[in-house]
């Protein structure tokens, strides 16, 4: 086998791939800004993929901020700057945890969801019968999931980042010796506006990414029930990655380190 | 008189597998035609081309004369309304009850409200043999035959010029598949709607024909009314409705 030939083939299917995504992305953004708009749809969508999200955001949360006070309180030990853990603490879950923890687990929850949702119905020709019912389906199925997905990953995040900054307040306090009220003075005082909105853009832009990749998968599978579970894989760990590259360019972009 | 539906030289290839080799087929206002052919024969293409879902590489599609093969957009959607489908599989909506599947295009295709819909929807559900009562169920509570038969309400809810039926009794028993038979006539009578099946039940395409044409290599190798399939002269036809294994038909029984 020719090894050119390979490398061609592999580099030819994958920016086929890419047009084929951005040619769906462009479709379904054009759509989002056309009539009609299924409000109660929307409404569904947020329920599903924001409300019934908040028990696994919460848990990993609190989880997340616990471990990062105590990791935190250890590693500044060493330089005898212990009493830094409320500042880094609430940083660190503003800023990057917070959003990125809950992409993940959204990720992994609805991304799913969605794609085995809409492959499910794509298999059994239910996307055909919507469009012989006069029904776009990009507009009946993708325009609602990616507008409750960039609405409820905010506010998800939010009370992540409660939760988080309580995780380490719950350590901090019971384990390491601080007292309450200091605990939470230093983090009121040091936590900016720009840490929380930064914070909040990169969770929306998540929203998108989990929402479209979902659908993009459940769209472009085929063959019964394997091609659905195929589907459904690519979308977690396509959209997991996604999510890990789109933090690296949004940091970059909106703390201007270049 | 124009044709209510046109194919002509329709070609469509996936990689490089041939399905579609210049179909060519007219069918007339009000007229039920069923293409007959063997599974994999492209019959399902032929009727996606139809309708957009599928863009056939080559040739031309009329629908009352005018050619639809590469409409898009508020045309297409315009277009689509003269449309119903009766889906192979049902293709019904799970998350939705009986009502609002039969409903949906009315809903979401025409913007009507829901409570008039609804009243329509029991109306075409009593046209299929349906209850209203079965209207609050869901479809994975339904048989094959009422999902069948729901299907169909759905396909007729809003009164298309232009109904599809692909495989429509497949996976019934023959008692079920007949009494669908008979609905399909009856419905398309009614709506007094032209009719595009496919099928490789010969008893059903009989039933609910008024012409047959027969697929294979791509291509329609004979077409007539129904009353001439038997005296056709084609040696793959008479293979075809007869079912025998040996003849001018070779399946590839290893893949």
């Amino acid at each position: 086998m020719n090894v050119f030939a390979a490398i061609g083939r592999a580099v030819l299917t994958l920016l086929a791939e890419i047009g084929r995504l951005a040619s769906f992305t462009g479709r379904s953004v054009a759509a989002i800004f056309s009539p009609p708009v299924y409000g109660r749809l929307i409404g569904q969508q947020m329920m599903s993929i924001g409300y019934f999200s908040l028990p696994v955001v919460g848990l990993t949360a609190l989880c997340i901020g616990a471990v990062l006070a105590l990791q935190i309180y250890l590693g500044g030990n060493r330089y005898g700057a212990e009493a830094i853990v409320p500042q880094i603490v609430v940083l660190g879950i503003t800023r990057e945890l917070g959003p990125v923890i809950a992409g993940l687990m959204v990720a992994g929850r609805v991304a799913a969801a969605i794609a085995a949702e809409i492959g499910t119905m794509k298999v059994t020709e239910q996307i055909d019968a919507l469009t012989t019912l006069a029904t776009n389906p990009i507009k009946y199925l993708v325009v609602p999931r990616l507008v409750a997905a960039v609405i409820v990953m905010p506010l998800l995040t939010v009370i992540g980042d409660t939760i988080g900054v309580y995780g380490g307040y719950l350590v901090a306090t019971e384990n390491l010796g601080f007292t309450g009220s200091t605990y939470l003075k230093n983090t009121v005082d040091f936590a900016t506006h720009q840490d929380i909105v930064s914070g909040l853009i990169k969770a929306a832009v998540f929203g998108f990414i989990i929402a479209l990749m979902g659908c993009y998968n459940g769209f472009n599978s085929r063959g019964g029930a394997q091609g659905v579970g195929n589907a459904t894989t690519a979308a977690v760990v396509s959209s997991s990655i996604l999510i890990l590259a789109a933090d690296f360019i949004l940091t970059a972009m909106l703390f201007h380190t270049s | 008189m124009t044709p209510k539906i046109q194919l002509i030289g329709v070609k469509k290839s996936f990689g490089s597998k041939v399905v579609l080799d210049g179909i060519d087929l007219v069918i007339a206002p009000r007229t039920s035609m069923v293409i007959i052919g063997g599974s994999g024969t492209g019959k399902s293409v032929t009727i996606k081309s139809i309708l957009g879902i599928i863009r056939p590489d080559e040739g031309t599609i009329l629908v009352d004369g005018v050619d639809i093969t590469h409409i898009n957009g508020a045309a297409r959607d315009k277009l689509l309304k003269k449309f119903g489908m009766l889906f192979q599989g049902g293709a019904l909506f799970d998350s939705l009850p009986v009502w609002e599947n039969v409903a949906f295009g009315l809903i979401q295709g025409r913007g009507m409200k829901k409570k008039q819909a609804r009243d329509i929807a029991i109306q075409k559900l009593a046209k299929v043999g349906l209850t209203a009562d079965v209207a609050e169920l869901y479809p994975v509570e339904l048989s094959g035959g009422m999902q069948k038969r729901v299907g169909l309400a759905r396909a007729i809810a809003a009164d298309p010029e232009i109904i599809f039926f692909d495989e429509p009794t497949t996976g019934l028993d023959p008692i079920m598949a007949d009494v669908i038979n008979d609905l399909i006539v009856s419905t398309v009578k009614d709506v007094g709607a032209t009719a595009l099946s496919i099928t490789h039940d010969m008893a059903s395409a009989r039933k609910i024909s008024d012409h047959i044409a027969m697929l294979y290599g791509g291509k329609i190798i004979w077409t007539g009314p129904t009353a001439e399939i038997d005296h056709s002269g084609n040696p793959y036809v008479d293979q075809f409705i007869h079912g025998r294994a040996d003849g001018p038909i070779k399946m590839a029984v290893k893949a």
